[in-house]
């Protein structure tokens, strides 16, 4: 299985993006955000970084490059899509997942190991996991608080659209602790913290015991969930 | 050569990080008593010829498009840079 990881200018987390492909046992395709064209592959990661200086607000002219037109009409056909950090950002300028991020309250750059609540279990990157699990995975931003008005926020919690929820303290302002979301389908899904810094023992995070893999490999569910999805599908 | 001016603000609920910093540092200069700041986006965009009514609106798909995300921020105006009170 092919998936795709973009590269824009000022991504910095496509190289650990891509290796967690692999690790998870599917094939890297690297692609380019000045393309429009997905090189046929079946699902797609937006890394983290940053993109086009992040000018005018984190994501937003990344949220319009040419790739992100294939990107947006596939996902609205069913590809699978992961957002990480300022993709996750990218999918909410573009309009694939509600609100927006805003820069963090503490008004620093937060680096850390984050702890985590799986609210979600069924989405097409996190069948791996089981829904209320704790994980552990790396968080660092400047952007990171999660944003929504009322009406949405109660809409994604009806709807079990939460996916991840932060533990052990809010980092960043996000309301109602909000680390990730979902689209309706569930096949898109974007969140801050990174868990492709987190398929590696020996290179993932080390505090909180690891997590729940015990050596810092809580993020290779993301990578080995969107295999099953397709697999599945 | 025509300019219009779009002012963009956070949402009055959204907290707005930066306006704290900067409000936050203003004492240290002696400037007592804004009890608050907050800080928004002005863009300047220039066309050829005069501010029509048509540029105004394109003008206007720009700021609620792109120059401002409507989940987060408020446009506060669109208006001709050179028109009498703008």
């Amino acid at each position: 299985m092919k998936i795709g990881v973009v590269t824009f200018p000022g991504t910095l987390d496509d190289r650990d993006a891509a290796r967690a492909v692999v690790r998870g046992g599917g094939e890297a395709v690297a692609l380019w955000h000045a393309d429009a064209d997905l090189r046929g592959v079946d699902a797609v990661v937006l890394p983290g970084g940053f993109s086009y200086g992040d000018y005018l607000r984190a994501g937003a002219i990344a949220s319009i490059a040419p790739v992100m037109g294939p990107v947006v009409e596939a996902a609205r056909g069913g590809m699978p899509v992961l957002g990480i950090c300022n993709g996750f950002q990218v999918l909410c300028e573009a309009g694939l997942l509600p609100g927006a991020l805003v820069r963090n309250d503490v008004r620093t750059f937060v680096c850390r190991d984050q702890r985590l609540r799986v609210e979600d279990a069924s989405t097409a990157w996190t069948s791996a996991f089981e829904t209320g699990q704790e994980i552990v995975v790396p968080l660092k931003n400047g952007e990171g608080g999660y944003n929504a008005d009322e009406r949405t926020l109660d809409e994604l919690e009806g709807e079990g659209r939460v996916v991840f929820r932060y533990l052990g303290g809010n980092p960043n302002g996000s309301q109602r602790d909000i680390a990730g979301v979902r689209d309706a389908s569930g096949r898109v899904v974007g969140l801050m913290p990174h868990p492709e810094h987190a398929t590696e023992p020996g290179y993932g995070p080390t505090e909180h015991g690891g997590g729940a893999s015990g050596d810092g490999t809580d993020g290779l569910g993301f990578f080995t969930s969107v295999l099953t999805a397709l697999t599945s599908a | 050569m025509g300019r219009v001016l779009v002012q963009v603000m956070p949402k009055p609920e959204i907290l707005d990080p930066q306006g704290k910093a900067v409000s936050a540092a203003l004492p240290r200069l002696g400037l007592e008593g804004f009890t608050d700041v907050r800080q928004g986006k002005r863009f300047e965009l220039v066309v050829e010829g005069p501010v029509t009514p048509a540029v105004l609106e394109q003008a206007r798909r720009a700021a609620s498009t792109l120059l401002a995300n409507p989940v987060i921020e408020d446009v506060v105006s669109v208006t001709d840079a050179d028109a009498a009170g703008a």
